[in-house]
């Protein structure tokens, strides 16, 4: 049985789908065989920053309506042949999004990926709290200003009352992932500082990503930042992230602090 | 150091307790209904401006049973102003509202000799002074409570071993304590409990209110922003000092 995470923040244009598809094809390149889902009904983006957009024939929302079987609205990757995108319908909207349906979708997933990776919308309504529902793991992506950080909170509230996991009485794990983190403005004070995160959120860090022009070149020629550039920072951080997801104890390393020297490490866990 | 907090009009709303006699009906209605209208009969107006909640707890009946209920007893005039133990779902508007976590009181005595016209002991509800003196009861959360979380206890203090995050709401009928930082509400004391306080590790809040009375964020006094505070009312002034 493989693993289903949802990458979610309340928040929109926190990094999401960048990250969705940046971890999905970091765990692939490794050889995981990986599934990641556009929850986004009505907005998928999803697509575009895989590079599937002109190969897209059947999505989430046929499948659940009985139109189409789940292997044939799965897109294979053609740089990753463990990678898979089950598109979001553009043309409906996330009402068509049933939890029966999205239950069924999930559960056979799971039984032929190792990660089921759900890019959930913004939001906390039908879209998101569907997205998060089956999920064992969750992670919460957010951008060190106060406007992410508090809906982040507030996500992370649902995912202890909403899904499956917390009715049930078990702890869902939980992930922060700092995104489009700016050593520059770091340094002048112009963002929250990563202790300051941890702090209000109290969640173990999954890494901390840098803001980098390569994510946006990365989706503007419609590949994951881990594929198009392998090398760029943000791309490394990523993988790290992908190899703590996979359990590895490794530290984490706030961009633009020199590690030895001024370096601070995080292996901070949630109090 | 101390600090009187500038002090608008805000609008009170307190939480109050009452005494109120509770009947408890019994299936079936009509002979239930029978044995009161005995009761009524020997003594007039028993019930006449009596505050009276039905505790509906445990019987098998509908909706349209507990209407009729209603209906039945208001044309003894009887009247009910709370219904206990009836599902949430039930309680239209055309039926009074849900009421919860009554507690028991002595038990009153329904009086068996004939009065002359009952008005004047209406006023006369037995006191409950000899009650035991009840332990506070007292609520600890050792999670952070999340922004959008509402954390209610009317019945005594909170304990937070945590943050309370921006967006979320700690409300206690007595005092609150929050091992960590307090960035969203805190409101103490709202049953009217003036004498309860409010306690925090670092003081970020965005509004904090004791017995009703309150204060923003913007009317807290800027020195005490970030520290650990305790937060109590003197009078109609909400007051602030750092602790340690």
């Amino acid at each position: 049985m493989g693993k289903v995470i949802v990458v979610t923040s309340g928040k929109g244009g926190v990094g999401k789908t960048t990250s969705s598809a940046a971890l999905g094809a970091a765990l692939a390149q490794n050889g995981e065989k990986v599934a990641v889902v556009d929850f986004d009904v009505g907005l998928r983006n999803l697509d575009l920053v895989m590079g599937a957009e002109r190969r897209v024939v059947y999505d989430l929302v046929n499948v659940i309506q009985g139109e189409a079987k789940l292997t044939q609205a799965l897109i294979r990757d053609k740089r990753l042949e463990t990678l898979y995108l089950l598109p979001a319908s553009q043309t409906r909207d996330k009402e068509n999004l049933t939890p029966e349906g999205v239950e069924k979708v999930i559960g056979a997933l799971k039984k032929a990926f190792d990660w089921v990776i759900c890019d959930s919308p913004a939001g906390i309504e039908r879209g998101a709290t569907l997205a998060m529902r089956h999920a064992d793991v969750a992670i919460v992506v957010t951008n060190p200003e106060v406007s992410s950080v508090r809906d982040s909170d507030r996500i992370i509230g649902l995912l202890d009352s909403k899904t499956l996991k917390a009715e049930n009485g078990e702890r869902m794990e939980k992930h922060l992932l700092l995104t489009r983190y700016d050593p520059a403005r770091a340094e002048r004070g112009d963002m929250l500082k990563v202790d300051d995160v941890l702090e209000i959120l109290s969640i173990p860090l999954l890494g901390i990503i840098p803001e980098s022009t390569d994510v946006l070149r990365a989706s503007n020629v419609g590949a994951p930042v881990t594929l198009a550039d392998s090398r760029s920072a943000p791309a490394v951080a990523y993988f790290d992230a992908a190899r703590r997801l996979k359990g590895e104890e490794l530290p984490v390393a706030v961009p633009g602090e020199k590690r030895g020297f001024f370096g601070k490490i995080f292996g901070r866990k949630a109090a | 150091m101390n600090d009187v907090l500038t002090q608008p009009r805000p609008i009170r709303l307190k939480g109050r307790s009452f005494l109120a006699l509770a009947l408890t009906p019994e299936l079936p209605f009509e002979d239930w209904l029978a044995r009161l209208d005995d009761l009524a009969a020997r003594s007039a107006g028993f019930f006449l401006r009596r505050p009276v909640v039905l505790d509906v707890d445990g019987l098998d009946i509908d909706r349209a049973q507990l209407r009729e209920l209603v209906d039945q007893l208001g044309r003894r005039n009887v009247r009910i102003m709370g219904i206990e133990g009836a599902r949430p779902s039930w309680l239209g508007a055309d039926l009074p509202p849900a009421m919860t976590d009554g507690r028991p009181a002595s038990d009153f005595e329904a009086p068996v000799a004939e009065e002359s016209d009952g008005i004047d002991d209406v006023a006369s509800l037995a006191p409950c002074e000899g009650q035991p003196a009840r332990a506070v009861p007292s609520l600890v959360v050792t999670e952070p409570v999340r922004s959008g979380q509402s954390l209610f206890f009317p019945e005594g203090d909170v304990t937070v071993i945590g943050s309370v995050a921006s967006g979320a709401e700690v409300v206690a009928g007595g005092s609150i304590h929050i091992y960590g930082t307090l960035r969203g509400r805190a409101m103490a004391g709202t049953t009217g409990n003036a004498s309860a306080r409010i306690f925090c590790r670092k003081l970020e809040a965005e509004l904090i209110a004791i017995d009703g009375f309150y204060k923003t964020a913007e009317d807290m006094e800027p020195d005490l922003r970030g520290r650990a505070v305790q937060i109590w009312l003197e009078g109609e002034a909400i007051k602030a000092g750092t602790l340690g």
